[in-house]
């Protein structure tokens, strides 16, 4: 085939799919260093602060101002919290490793590594569950007081990211054959974005532990 | 004679004028390529879940000048109320309202509780913000930086997704049982939580909402930080950029605290929680059962941790609307590029620590107080910056008085009104007296409405000829500017002397049971007058809206002999998706007009090459992009 040609059949494959090119999508630009989907997750995670900034305020205002406030180790179960913050650093390792594998070429271990990350959101979720289902049969819920309220709100809202985190990765897993043989540097970025993502749940739950459960 | 000089394209050297034929013809073709393969996309792509940021910044605008109508109408109601207390509606009116609302065609104290409320939440969350950012933002901001769209087009679609359905959710609302929210747009607590129904859909549709714009600010700085074009640094962005990435910063950061609130809230309502409910409420004779310990000063720290910088939103997409056209309009430069920069940023900055001035009355303490007094009185210094900067833009300058000019010279003295009459409020002392009277409605009305909503007309009849191609009528425009003017005038300034006397913004009755209204609230009729006038004001607009569309005069790519990007490396309307044939390098500042030594005509737009021969014609610099290098023949 010409040179010519190939050019042709180029142009004619960019048309079939009416997609335009953005320009830094997987490569960084030179200026700020970043590709388009980096800055948006780190701006994303910003406003995450915000989001969880508002919520531990309300958590301070509210115990300062309360005349009793009941200790967290009295009512929360230390030991399984534990074992989930362990388990959530874990998986913040292996979500690297999954990411540092997909860039050096290993697709099979970067997707092993994907996998035991999925699987640490699966236990982190289960033991989560193991603690709300014994609250409520000790007839504690959200409406009991303030304590429990901000338990289940703040616990609650990292629960449901935890769940968000888990259904992406999810989605890797399952498109990873596909997208890496397609477009290696973007599958990689995605990985690193979701990985970004997963490290800040991780850090939201290093501080939910101790306000919640020590302190 | 001077030598002849050739460039080359691609591989081969042409002579200028060689080569500028090509390119042109180059480019017809590629547009008309273009234009071939936008038709072949499926309709529902194209017109309703559109990846294009023009077609979604029209889906915005289109849907948010509805809600500004809505709105609009349901202040006309309570005007009526206000002024005529329990007078029944004309009949076609009432019949509309319904016998749950307004039997026997007089208003329910209820109902007017939905209406303000309704209105409040309608103007701010779904008709000035998603014009002024959904909108104008997303059809302008791609353009002027020489993008062929936003960084996340599907992302920008979810965006107008989220915030349609939130907005119809509030609308529906009118149809539950108890009818819609109720407790102010501020849905204080413990009021808010044990209010009606349509108080849960408020919290519902609000969560929408901020998930709309959480998209939509993430788009906006990433696509300001990696899509600008080659040569296009931060010092050269159009003053409109600038105000649309401060905004996008204040709605990303602002807006999560009033999500946590909301959720907050909604916990309180719906699961019995009582973060915002404190012990031993007692609510007609009967003692709450909630557990209680909350705080309802907590929900008011996070409502206007969001609501102050929200004001900013509402106020600096309007700045950047007006010194495009003031820019445009007056032939130079604007005076002092730099400082606006600066205070748009500091701005943006200082509008995260002055929220409490909207709470020295609810007892928070006379230190806190201070604080809040000092940063608001340091917050109107950037204000005042930027106003001063647009009007010393103007001296010396050979105006045009074009319609969107017009909307831009009087958005300057209106704003300066609603800016000014807002410092009594932020001294905690003087606050005492004015807090809650129709002194504060008329203050933030001056700011929003003959402010923002003027600056929204200037940006519409101003960017009108580059989305359709055709210009907006100006006779039309000029009934429009000079009615719409005098009749927004009359319905505020009124508001002042109201307030100022003690009358309460809250009164169903606009005061007639009260003894220090009675002098004042005669002007009541006057005013419910004024705004039904201003309603008929608007009859010209919407029919030169519409009728320019199909109707209006043709004209050329860059109709206002602009300098931006928007206007001179694109055709108008610009080309389906992708917006450049060649994406634009630019070469200098966003303001070159009148540049001395430059006579071939009074702009020099920002992607024509220094050292160029050819002249800026419309697309000039598309042309001249295409010449990679220079030979003399």
């Amino acid at each position: 085939m010409t040179a010519h040609a190939e050019s042709l059949h180029a142009v004619e494959g960019h048309d079939a799919h009416h997609e335009i090119e953005i320009p830094y999508t997987v490569h960084a630009r030179p200026d700020t260093g970043l590709y388009n989907g980096k800055l948006g997750i780190w701006l994303f995670l910003a406003s995450e602060v915000m989001l969880f900034g508002a919520l531990f305020s309300t958590l301070i205002l509210l115990r300062t101002s309360a005349p009793t406030w009941p200790r967290g180790w009295e009512e929360l179960n230390i030991t399984l919290a534990t074992i989930n913050t362990f388990n959530l650093i874990a998986s913040s390792v292996t979500v690297v490793l999954a990411w540092a594998n997909l860039r050096l070429g290993n697709l099979k271990r970067g997707k092993l590594f994907l996998g035991i990350t999925l699987l640490c959101g699966f236990i982190f979720m289960g033991i989560k569950a193991v603690e709300y289902a014994s609250k409520f049969q000790h007839h504690h819920y959200p409406s009991t007081n303030n304590f429990f309220a901000t338990y289940f709100v703040m616990t609650g809202l990292h629960g449901l990211h935890v769940l968000g985190g888990m259904v992406v990765f999810t989605y890797l897993l399952l498109t990873a054959d596909k997208w890496y043989a397609k477009n290696r540097d973007q599958f990689t970025n995605r990985v690193e974005v979701t990985g970004l993502y997963w490290h800040f749940v991780d850090l939201v739950w290093i501080f939910l532990f101790p306000t919640l459960y020590l302190l | 004679m001077p030598p002849k000089r050739q460039v080359r394209v691609g591989t081969q050297w042409m002579y200028a004028r060689d080569a500028q034929r090509a390119l042109e013809e180059a480019i017809r073709v590629a547009e008309e390529e273009h234009r071939e393969r936008e038709h072949q996309i499926p309709f529902i792509r194209k017109y309703v879940f559109s990846t294009d940021h023009k077609w979604i910044g029209i889906q915005y605008a289109i849907t948010a000048l509805t809600f500004l109508l809505i709105g609009f109408s349901l202040m006309l109601l309570m005007r009526w109320q206000l002024a005529f207390p329990g007078k029944p509606f004309p009949h076609f009116i009432a019949q509309f309202l319904g016998q749950s609302n307004a039997p026997g065609g007089v208003m329910l104290p209820e109902f007017y509780n939905q209406l303000g409320a309704m209105h409040g939440t309608i103007m701010v969350f779904l008709a000035i913000v998603p014009l002024a950012v959904g909108a104008f933002g997303n059809y302008v901001v791609p353009l002027q930086i020489g993008a062929p769209d936003m960084a996340f087009p599907k992302l920008n679609m979810m965006s107008y997704w989220c915030y349609l359905p939130g907005g119809l959710l509030m609308l529906s609302s009118f149809l539950f049982t108890g009818g819609a929210a109720n407790s102010g747009w501020t849905s204080y607590p413990p009021l808010s939580i044990i209010a009606t129904q349509g108080q849960t859909i408020w919290i519902l549709g609000m969560v929408l909402l901020i998930t709309s714009s959480l998209l939509g600010s993430v788009n906006f700085i990433v696509t300001i930080f990696q899509l600008r074009a080659k040569g296009l640094t931060f010092m050269r962005l159009p003053f409109f950029v600038w105000a649309q990435l401060v905004t996008s910063f204040l709605l990303l950061l602002a807006f999560p605290p009033l999500e946590a609130a909301a959720i907050l809230q909604l916990m309180d309502r719906v699961a019995g929680t009582s973060f915002f409910l404190p012990s031993g409420l007692v609510i007609s004779g009967t003692p709450l059962t909630n557990a209680g310990g909350g705080n309802p000063l907590l929900w008011q720290h996070l409502f206007w941790f969001l609501a102050h910088p929200e004001v900013y939103v509402l106020i600096l997409p309007g700045m950047g609307i007006i010194s495009e056209v003031i820019a445009n309009n007056t032939r130079k430069p604007l005076w002092g590029y730099k400082s606006l920069v600066g205070a748009g940023v500091f701005l943006g900055f200082m509008s995260f620590v002055v929220w409490a001035h909207h709470m020295f009355m609810t007892g928070m303490g006379t230190v806190i107080s201070a604080f809040f007094q000092t940063t608001t009185m340091i917050i109107s210094i950037p204000s005042v910056i930027i106003l001063t900067a647009l009007i010393i833009s103007l001296w010396g300058a050979s105006i045009r008085f074009t319609v969107p000019m017009l909307f831009a010279l009087a958005f300057l003295p209106m704003f300066g009104i609603g800016g000014l009459t807002g410092l009594p409020l932020g001294l905690a002392a003087a606050d005492i007296h004015l807090h809650d009277t129709y002194y504060v409605i008329g203050h933030f009305h001056y700011v929003v409405a003959p402010g923002t909503i003027f600056a929204m007309f200037a940006g519409i009849y101003y960017w009108f000829p580059k989305a359709t191609g055709r210009q907006m009528n100006e006779k039309l425009g000029k009934i429009h500017f000079w009615l719409s003017l005098i009749c927004i005038n009359c319905v505020f300034m009124p508001m002042f002397y109201q307030g100022l006397a003690g009358v309460s913004r809250r009164l169903y009755d606009g005061g007639a049971q009260y003894a220090h209204a009675k002098n004042v609230i005669g002007s009541n009729v006057f005013i419910s007058s004024a705004a039904w006038l201003l309603l008929v004001a608007q009859v010209p607009f919407i029919f030169n809206f519409f009728y320019s569309m199909f109707k209006g005069k043709r004209v050329g790519a860059n109709h206002w002999d602009a300098t931006t990007l928007e206007w001179a490396a694109t055709t108008s309307p610009p080309l389906g998706h992708g917006n450049f044939v060649v994406i634009p390098t630019v070469y200098r500042g966003p303001y070159e007009y009148s540049v001395p030594g430059y006579d071939a005509a009074d702009f020099l737009p920002q992607n024509v090459p220094d050292d160029t021969a050819l002249p800026p014609a419309s697309g000039g610099g598309m042309l001249a992009h295409g010449a990679v290098a220079q030979r003399e023949d």
